[in-house]
Formats: C-alpha cells, sequence, structure tokens
C-alpha cells in the first residue's frame, strides 16, 4: 500500500498509508483463492465473511460488501487499521503458505473508506421496542459494539463516558496518524442516529453508581478499559518531563497538544525522548514525539526486537521514521538536573536467559554493566491496568489479581445480577478487537438476559 | 455543556462562577472537585467545588485568572456554556465530631475550605478558619465564613485586615502559644499548604491539604498528579485530593507545579 514518505510524515500529524484506490482494491481481492474451507475467518475474533466481501469487491460490488461486512463488524474502519491481521486473520490465509497473505485488513478498510467518502450510511431499521433499557458504561470499542448490536435488537440504549469526547482508547491513545480521529467521531454518529443515547462527562462511581444505574436500567454494561497506568517504581521517576504513557497521548490525541498553542494543552517537545516499553502504546508514543520536534526518539525495551509484542507493522513503521531502538536495556534511575528536570537515564544491560511463563525468553542482568543516556523527555508505556473507579464503589463486583472485573466468558456476566462487562477491564489491556469481540459476546448474553427477566 | 448561571468578580483576578448542573448539585460533597472545559481548544482544569445547591441544582466553583485557560474562563458571561463539566471527582474530606478544627484557605480555597468548614460545624465541631491573602481587598467570602464559624482570622501580607503576614504564621503562633487544635485543613497554593503542614509538624496534629497537582482526566487515568505519599506514588484524583501534609513528599510536588511555566508563556502571548 502506497505510504506518505517516512522523512515527510514524521512533520505532519496526518495518515501514513494513503489507502487503496478501487483498481489496487480489486486486483488484491482477485488474489484471493475464496476456498472452499477459508482459514482466515477462523482467525476472526468477530466472524467477518471474509471470503465473501473479498468477492464482492472482486466483482466491484463495493456496496454489498460494505453491507456483509457491516453484519459482523460496525466498525470496520477501524478495525481495517489497528487490528493485528498479521496474527489473526492473514496468518491463517492459504494464500500466505507460499505468498504474502491476501491483505485482508487493507480491503477491510478500503470498503469501509469506500462508504464513509461515497454513499449516504444507511441507517438500519430499529425493530419495535421491547421496553427494556441499557446503560452503558464507556464509550470504547466494547462499549460501542454492545451498543449497536442492543438497539439494532429493539432496546434503548444509554451510553455513559467519563471523558468529554467518546471513543476511549481510540480517541485518547491511538494518535491521529495512525487511526484519524474523524473516522471515529463518524461512527460514533451513526450510533447516535441508530437513537443511542451517548452522556459524555459521566464519571459513573462518582456521579452515579452502578447500583443507582440499575434502578432505572434493566442492565448494565461497564467498559471500563484498562486505563491505570503502571510504573516502574524507579528513583527518579517524578522528575519533571516523566510522563506515563496515557498522559503523553492524551495530552498530544484528546487535548490536541501537537496543535499547541492553538490548542491550550502544553506538551514538553523534547529534544532528546526515551520511551520505555515494547508494545504498540510505545511505537506510538516515540513517533509522537518524533512529529512533535524531537531530534532523537529512543525506544527503550528490555528483551530484544523479537520479543516485542508490537505489532511488525508498527515497528516498521517506527524503524523507517528513524526511531532509535535501544535493545535489552532496563531502566534502573532516572537523574535530575538541579531543577528536577529529567536529564539521564540509567539502564541496566540485560541479556537474554531462558524463556518464562510468556515463552518469551527471560532477560536477565548484566552485572556491572549499567550505562546512561542523555535525555529530556521521557514516557513509560509499559502497560495499564483495568480502572478500579467502578469496582471500588461497586463492592460486590468479584475482581480478579490485577483488578480486572471477573466475568463467564460465553455470557459476559459478572457476579453481579444484571452487570456485564467486557474489553480490557476484563481481560486487561488487549486489543481494539478483542474489546469488540467481548462486545458482541456480552451483547447476546444481555439480549437473553433481557428477554427472559420477568 | 452546562450553563452559567452566575458570574461575579469577588477580588482582582478572582472570580466566583455557578453553573448549573443539577445531577453533580445532588451528589457534590465537601472537598470534592469538578473538571472544566471552558471551550474546545481550552485545557481541562480541575476546580475545587466551593459550594452548591441541591434544590436549585447549582455548583459553585472560585477561579484565579492565571494561565491561558483561566483567562478564557474569565471571558465567560452568564447564559453562555462550558464547553463540559465532569464531577464531583476526588474523594471527599472525612467529615465527622474531630473537636476544634482549624481551616487554612487562601486564593481559591478560601472558596474552597468554606463548604468542609460548613459541613464540620454541622458535625458539631468548634470551627475557626484562617483566611488569608495579599490584602484586605483580595480576601472574599468574609461573611460567608463568618455566619458558619466560631471566629474567623484573617492575615494579609500588607496588614490591611487581620495579622500582617501569612495564615501559616498565624497558625505557628496561635500553636507556640499553646492553643488545641484537634484537626489542621489547609486548601490553597501548595507553598502555603506546605508552610501550614510545617508549622503543625512538631506539635502532631493531623493536618489535611488538598493537593492540586497538574491534572488531565482526573479519573486515575493520565497519572500527571501522581505524588510521593510515604513513599508510595499516588494519584491526587482518584486517591485524594486530600493527604496528610506530614507524610506527602513535598520537594517533588513542589517541582512539578513549575514544568509548564514556559510553556504557559507561550501560550499567553498568541
Ligand atoms: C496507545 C495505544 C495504542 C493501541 N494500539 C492498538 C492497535 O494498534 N491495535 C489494537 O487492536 N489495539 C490497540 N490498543 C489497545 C486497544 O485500544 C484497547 O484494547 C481497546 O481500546 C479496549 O477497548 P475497551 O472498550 O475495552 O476500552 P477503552 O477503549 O479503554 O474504553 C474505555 C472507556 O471507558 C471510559 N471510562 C472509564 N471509566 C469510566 C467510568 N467510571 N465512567 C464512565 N466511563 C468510564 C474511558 O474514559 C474510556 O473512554 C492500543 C492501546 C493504546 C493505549
Ligand atoms: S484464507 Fe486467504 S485465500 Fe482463502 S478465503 Fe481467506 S483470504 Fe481468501
Amino acid at each position: 500500500m502506497r505510504e506518505q514518505p517516512p522523512g515527510e510524515r514524521i512533520k505532519n500529524y496526518d495518515e501514513v498509508p494513503y489507502g487503496y484506490s478501487p483498481e489496487e482494491a480489486i486486483f488484491e481481492a482477485e488474489r484471493c483463492l475464496q476456498c472452499k474451507n477459508p482459514k482466515c475467518i477462523e482467525g476472526c475474533p468477530v466472524e467477518i465473511d471474509i471470503k465473501g466481501f473479498i468477492k464482492f469487491i472482486a466483482e466491484k460490488k463495493f456496496k454489498e460488501g460494505v453491507t456483509l461486512l457491516k453484519e459482523k463488524n460496525i466498525l470496520p474502519a477501524i478495525c481495517g487499521r489497528v487490528c493485528p491481521q498479521e496474527e489473526q486473520c492473514e496468518i491463517k490465509c492459504i494464500v500466505g503458505i507460499k505468498n504474502e497473505p491476501v491483505a485482508i485488513g487493507r480491503l477491510e478498510r478500503f470498503l469501509a473508506d469506500w462508504e464513509r467518502e461515497n454513499e449516504e450510511i444507511e441507517i438500519p431499521s430499529i425493530p419495535k421496542s421491547t421496553g427494556k433499557k441499557v446503560a452503558i458504561v464507556g464509550a470504547g470499542p466494547a462499549g460501542i459494539t454492545v451498543a449497536a448490536d442492543l438497539v439494532r435488537l429493539g432496546h434503548k440504549v444509554d451510553m455513559f463516558e467519563a471523558l468529554h469526547q467518546p471513543g476511549g482508547v481510540l480517541v485518547y491513545g491511538i494518535p491521529e496518524f495512525r487511526l484519524p480521529k474523524a473516522i471515529v467521531f463518524k461512527e460514533i454518529d451513526f450510533l447516535k442516529q441508530m437513537g443511542v443515547r451517548l452522556f459524555t462527562d459521566t464519571v459513573i462511581g462518582m456521579i452515579k453508581s452502578v447500583d443507582e444505574l440499575l434502578n432505572k436500567y434493566n442492565a448494565v454494561f461497564l467498559g471500563t478499559g484498562a486505563g491505570l497506568p503502571w510504573f516502574l517504581e524507579i528513583p527518579g521517576e517524578n522528575l519533571n518531563g516523566i510522563y506515563s504513557a496515557n498522559e503523553y497521548l492524551t495530552r498530544a490525541n484528546l487535548m490536541k497538544a501537537y496543535l499547541f498553542p492553538k490548542y491550550k494543552t502544553p506538551i514538553i517537545r523534547g529534544k532528546r525522548v526515551a520511551t520505555v516499553g515494547g508494545g504498540n502504546i510505545a511505537m506510538d508514543c516515540a513517533r509522537t514525539a518524533l512529529r512533535l520536534g524531537a531530534e532523537k526518539s529512543i525506544i527503550v525495551y528490555r528483551r530484544s526486537r523479537t520479543e516485542m509484542p508490537a505489532r511488525d507493522e508498527e515497528i516498521h513503521h517506527a524503524e523507517e521514521e528513524g526511531i532509535i531502538f535501544k535493545f535489552l536495556s532496563n531502566p534502573a534511575a532516572f537523574h535530575g538536573d538541579k531543577n528536577n528536570w529529567v536529564k539521564e537515564v540509567e539502564c541496566v544491560q540485560m541479556k537474554l536467559g531462558e524463556p518464562d511463563d510468556s515463552g518469551r525468553r527471560r532477560p536477565v542482568p548484566i552485572p556491572d554493566a549499567n550505562f546512561r543516556m542523555p535525555i529530556d523527555v521521557a514516557v513509560i508505556a509499559i502497560g495499564n491496568s483495568p480502572n478500579p473507579l467502578v469496582p471500588s464503589t461497586t463492592p460486590d463486583i468479584q475482581t480478579g489479581k490485577w483488578g480486572n472485573i471477573i466475568t463467564d466468558p460465553k455470557t459476559c456476566k459478572t457476579s453481579k445480577p444484571g452487570v456485564f462487562a467486557g474489553g480490557d477491564v476484563a481481560t486487561g489491556a488487549a486489543t481494539v478487537i478483542s474489546a469488540m469481540g467481548a462486545g458482541k459476546i456480552a451483547a447476546r448474553g444481555m439480549h437473553e438476559y433481557l428477554m427472559n427477566e420477568t | 455543556m452546562v450553563k452559567i448561571k452566575e458570574k461575579t468578580k469577588i477580588a482582582p483576578n478572582i472570580h466566583s462562577c455557578t453553573v448549573e448542573a443539577p445531577d453533580i448539585a445532588r451528589k457534590a460533597l465537601p472537598g470534592q472537585f469538578v473538571i472544566i472545559i471552558p471551550d474546545e481548544y481550552s485545557e481541562r482544569i480541575p476546580m475545587t467545588i466551593a459550594d452548591w445547591d441541591a434544590k436549585k441544582g447549582t455548583v459553585t466553583f472560585i477561579f484565579l485568572e492565571i494561565g491561558a485557560s483561566t483567562q478564557k474562563l474569565a471571558e465567560f458571561k452568564q447564559g453562555d456554556d462550558l464547553y463540559s463539566f465532569t464531577g464531583p471527582l476526588g474523594k471527599p474530606m472525612e467529615i465527622k465530631k474531630f473537636g476544634t478544627v482549624a481551616l487554612v484557605g487562601g486564593c481559591y480555597g478560601i472558596g474552597g475550605i468554606y463548604p468542609v468548614a460548613r459541613a464540620l460545624k454541622e458535625k458539631g465541631n468548634k470551627i475557626i478558619c484562617f483566611s488569608e491573602a495579599r490584602s484586605k481587598f483580595m480576601l472574599y467570602w468574609n461573611e460567608k465564613l463568618e455566619e458558619i464559624s466560631d471566629e474567623v482570622r484573617y492575615a494579609t501580607v500588607d496588614g490591611s485586615l487581620g495579622i500582617k503576614g501569612h495564615a501559616y504564621d498565624d497558625i505557628e503562633e496561635n500553636l507556640k502559644a499553646g492553643k488545641k487544635f484537634d484537626r489542621i485543613i489547609a486548601i490553597g497554593c501548595t507553598f502555603m499548604m506546605y508552610r501550614v503542614s510545617e508549622a503543625s509538624r512538631p506539635f502532631g496534629i493531623e493536618t489535611i491539604v488538598s493537593m492540586n497537582t497538574v491534572m488531565i482526566d482526573g479519573t486515575g487515568m493520565c497519572g500527571a498528579c501522581r505524588l510521593v505519599v510515604e513513599g508510595k506514588t499516588k494519584f491526587a484524583c482518584v486517591d485524594g485530593p486530600h493527604f496528610n501534609g506530614h507524610k506527602v513528599d513535598w520537594d517533588i510536588i513542589l517541582s512539578r507545579r513549575k514544568a509548564y511555566l514556559d510553556e504557559e508563556i507561550i501560550s499567553q502571548e498568541r
């Protein structure tokens, strides 16, 4: 797929890949073998009829393709951009055994973009009201999916979001150059047109408890995500110039600090920015730092490239853009100047040892091999756990070791009657599509619950 | 969006603003805060709730015109809409019978101590408020505080009302003179809260401060508001904002507050 050249794109916030033209899409779609027993669909968490929509593209029936795609996935423009297809559907694709697999994600994106640009988006007909009301807490991918599925089954849906904009991580976390926010807002508009009511600025657990919601609604879905940032808990971590990934990305994306001073939220534009971590979030932070003018944007990761959990495409983009990778380096301390501004990160040099529980080789420190690197901003992107605000104000909801809400995997039911949960709040930080997959299961579980409720 | 019902300049650069927010008014408790975004371009600004009226459905906060976003806020008039208004946030202040409680308020914190003092008074505490400013004309809500307190003491830097100096000087002198307080609560600028904590430390009187660290979301998501309390990282937005002033690491807080000075200057120039 054609992309903005690296030298250009690090100077702007625009999307990196341009997307297929209709000709390119048809050409790619024709590579699909239309297998009798397609393997790709097995890898898709929401069971999209992949070969079906690809066939429509090959036949130039884009509209039919979109309709089929949207039966299973209401956010295709988003998933086509951010899903890890290389480990879901594309890895299973038969063509991929000998050649490059069919570019399923790019084709998905093509159809969704085509519809957005060319068609009046059709509002599906909503069945007669069931008289049931549901409250959805959190307007991220999980909540959005549940809302869309339940409203199409005739339930009345109200959605509550803590922030001033809906979208969850799609809006506050994932940067504009990877997922343009206009796309997310368009999808939310679509929900509203189907009759979902959205209440932003509403922190459940504070302004209303889950129990209060249950007084007004027949069921509640919790899709509050994994918003609690982890820190390294090492000396110097509270120096000025050290951000959690959430803070850094929220300033840059949600609050649009990249357009400072038009938008008033400041962000420190370091010349040498170190991002600690190896996941998608770390790649997003490091690439954001470049676009905010960093001369050197460095990823500090304690294992090696092979163990990095980020998507290949993201690592590849980061490499192309000139991000510097410091592998096998584990921060041990930050050192500051006399005004308490960070000026160095001290790392322990690591080597790879035996595989751990996750199957990845465990990094072990090399004695006496600490080194220091000059930096002026550091971003800690080592993970998040579920936001405790709702569980802590809902004592009868069971949570696990990481503060995750415990659910029945078949229905997304929690220990509290009438309350369902899914997405990152149940699994810990995962992916957009797995949150949507959980949303689908929850919607089915809730529908059944609502219809059998007396 | 919430509508501004009333906005008054109560002292130079200090405004009181009352908005229609019935759900928040019904839930608010003393010591909680809201997050405000004046218009689409502004920052998210945390503001202590200074008063509310559940019947009328209104919430009042006091703000100081200091940065670009609060200057924007100052331009708003009665009848205008605020882009975003979220609350109540944070844990409420502990309200029970302590005995004699000293409440220290400076700048926006004069408004901040008001609902706390009122609630503590209702629980049967003896209330002594310490209200401070640079000069007499920068004090506000004197009558409101006097109405609910057993005593209100004033401190002004120029000596135009009450003692000449700061409220923390007054606290310190009172303590040294053998005055007994069962609890001290301070709301206002970081330096004032720090000085109050230092003044009471030798006397071992539990001193609660209301941390106003930099914050973005206010729900525990960004960690910008982190501070260190007894060696542990805490988030002011969800673990606080109230902490024991003898246990917080002040050095870190005082330096973190200054982090955005340069940007603030650029932002105000445009
Ligand atoms: C920077 C970054 C990059 C990522 N990149 C990718 C990627 O490329 N591909 C991928 O598949 N996944 C990626 N992920 C992961 C993915 O975004 C998440 O797994 C997914 O968004 C989870 O969806 P969710 O609906 O469970 O939660 P979220 O998206 O976190 O949404 C939860 C929502 O609930 C709201 N909320 C929380 N508490 C309350 C409350 N008390 N009351 C009301 N509302 C509340 C939050 O404000 C938020 O809007 C990335 C994550 C981050 C942070
Ligand atoms: S596995 Fe590959 S070739 Fe087969 S149907 Fe799916 S996309 Fe087409």
